[in-house]
């Protein structure tokens, strides 16, 4: 029979150990030399015959049991073989989990990258007038809240998550939602988890005081020192932000800590020009205090002066790399470190994620606009192209499914032979309306990058397995 | 390497071991938990059984267990038996003499990464 090795890759970890990522499962697995041989030697085009490889084998009966072991296992599988029926939608309604509510599109900063002002911007409007109201009113807020406890079926945990523009501009609208959703999950026995992006201009003592209080995770979009975070995120008058933003993140981080609050996390938009990733992650670490830090490759249309370009990506991922170097030894003395997108890494890795879809958009994850309209994702939420519903009709049911259907990965077929899939899974449905003009296109122009990165995930979780196994017991579900 | 959970059994002069893979992360090991019960209960479906059965897991697809090897030898097994100690925890149904973490104790394992240093940490499991 011929035989073929499925799609994979193959990794080592610390003292010769190998391994294989198995992309048709997400199945992560072991190899000794022999087994590791076999993987290989069926990885070629067409195929191979099992009878004639069995052949060669000097301990035939030992090959053909690690072989069969390996064909169980889904590693080695018969060359055309049907695939295996194409996974289906949950059942719908799928029970919503999390709400992004944009309680207003105004911002009182005016960063030149950013997709809701800049050139990529998808609303009709124009600067930071936005489209649509500016605010959203407490009555839609709390609309929203009923919607969300409505439809989120039998999850005892819900979470709502405060957007903008400007998160704080609207901050009567946050206190507005936050008393309510008390009042009113409580009777319902569910539990609600609070979390808000902002730019941090606006947190004063009062703002501070509130969100310590309910226990909000907080994200803090910055660039990192002086410097870098002068350079894109401005005022309107062009004056950088960084002395206005400084001191407020210090006594935000202070409150917190004192608080015992969840983790603060800053949020890097990485732009061509923006200093070296470890210095960044050491100075918003170190020098600010922050727990964990996210980078995020600026979202660009073709041509703008500040998207990375292919030579930025091959940097970056070196700067990555570096990092990553960091969390290795951490996690080799059993720690945490806050390398938020490694460590989100190799949490899917661990727990073997296999993803239909690239995100919960559209399925656990909805975006509300400021008039309570009902979109994919808080990015989406001024467009009317992806509009699934509103909070007080709920969702248009047939709009979301075909919506799934088409973004489904296995409908990408430029998908098909990357290994990197079941993480990816296509990539953002942002990212690729502001490139391709659709939402459901793969994400063509990052597959180097997301590869580069699970190749860099793969490594560090074969090094880190070799040497502390139980680091990742903090990443299994139960 | 003697804390090493994952054994490359290259040490040199030992003689030749067979073929093993390990489940590492979590879908493997549901998926091997899967495989080894599909094989068990094809056996339990065999009328007229081969002479000589052994549990067909921990033998056959993982490092071998505590009973014998694929030529009914101890010889090739992980010694001290703490190295060993997860094989039939992780991925094994079978009823062995440490607890099962497929369906009874998935966290018996928590408190303990290297079990050849540490194994004194792990906590005792009431049935």
């Amino acid at each position: 029979m011929q035989l073929q090795t499925a799609l994979h890759r193959r990794f080592r970890g610390d003292g010769g150990l190998e391994f294989v990522y198995v992309a048709t499962s997400a199945a992560i697995l072991g190899l000794d030399g022999d087994t590791a041989a076999i993987v290989d030697a069926f990885a070629v085009p067409g195929g191979r015959d099992d009878e004639a490889w069995l052949a060669d084998r000097p301990d035939r009966a030992a090959a053909s049991t690690a072989l069969h072991d390996l064909i169980d296992l889904g590693v080695v599988r018969p060359v055309g073989e049907p695939a295996p029926p194409r996974a289906q939608l949950p059942p719908m309604p799928f029970p919503l989990a999390t709400l992004v509510l944009n309680v207003t599109n105004k911002c009182n900063l005016s960063c030149t990258y950013c997709y809701e002002y800049g050139e990529d911007r998808l609303t009709a409007g124009t600067g930071s007038k936005g489209a649509g109201k500016p605010k959203m009113d407490d009555d839609t807020a709390r609309q929203s809240i009923d919607f969300l406890l409505r439809s989120s079926g039998d999850r005892p945990q819900v979470s709502i998550t405060f957007f903008g523009g400007e998160t704080l501009l609207n901050f009567p609208a946050i206190r507005a939602a936050v008393e309510y959703a008390e009042a009113t999950a409580a009777p319902l026995k569910k539990r609600v988890h609070y979390s808000l992006t902002t730019n941090a201009t606006l947190l004063t003592d009062e703002v501070i005081d509130f969100l310590t209080q309910h226990r909000f995770g907080i994200t803090i979009s910055i660039d990192g020192a002086k410097e870098d975070q002068d350079r894109h995120r401005t005022f309107q008058k062009g004056v950088g932000s960084f002395d206005v933003v400084e001191p407020r993140i210090r006594k935000l981080l202070a409150r917190n800590k004192e608080r015992k609050g969840r983790t603060v996390g800053a949020r890097v938009t990485l732009t061509s020009g923006a200093a070296p990733v470890p210095a960044t992650y050491r100075y918003l670490t170190q020098e600010l205090g922050f727990d964990e830090i996210g980078f995020a490759p600026v979202t660009a249309g073709l041509g703008r002066e500040y998207a990375l370009g292919e030579f930025g990506y091959q940097k970056l991922l070196r700067e990555f790399g570096e990092l990553a170097e960091d969390y290795v030894a951490a996690a080799l003395r059993n720690e945490d470190h806050g390398f938020a997108n490694l460590g989100d890494l190799l949490r899917e890795l661990h727990q073997g994620v296999n993803k239909a879809h690239p995100c919960g958009a559209g399925l656990g994850l909805l975006g509300v606009s400021t008039e309570g309209d009902l979109n994919l994702c808080h990015r989406f939420v001024e467009s009317k192209s992806h509009q699934v519903g509103t909070v007080a009709t709920g969702v248009d049911e047939a709009v979301r499914t075909a919506f799934l259907q088409k973004a489904h990965v296995d409908q990408k077929t430029d998908c098909t032979q990357c290994f990197a899939r079941p993480l990816c899974a296509g990539g953002c449905y942002h990212e690729a309306h502001v490139r391709y003009g659709d939402a459901t296109h793969a994400n063509l122009h990052y597959c180097e990058w997301i590869r580069g990165f699970v190749d860099l995930g793969l490594s560090v979780y074969g090094r880190i397995l070799s040497r502390n196994p139980r680091f990742f017991a903090r990443f299994e579900t139960s | 390497m003697s804390n090493d959970p994952i054994d490359t059994g290259s040490t040199a002069g030992q003689p030749p071991r067979r073929p093993r893979i390990i489940a590492c992360n979590q879908k493997a090991r549901q998926l091997a938990a899967m495989v080894l019960a599909q094989r068990g209960e094809a056996r339990a479906l065999t009328q007229d059984p081969p002479p000589t059965q052994y549990p067909y897991g921990c033998t056959t697809i993982f490092a071998p267990g505590w009973e014998v090897d694929s030529g009914n030898g101890t010889h090739g097994l992980c010694q001290p038996i703490e190295r060993d100690l997860y094989d039939c925890y992780h991925t094994c149904y079978w009823p062995a003499q440490v607890p099962d973490g497929v369906t009874n104790a998935p966290k018996w394992t928590m408190s303990c990464g290297a079990p050849v240093q540490d194994w004194k940490s792990l906590d005792l499991v009431f049935p």
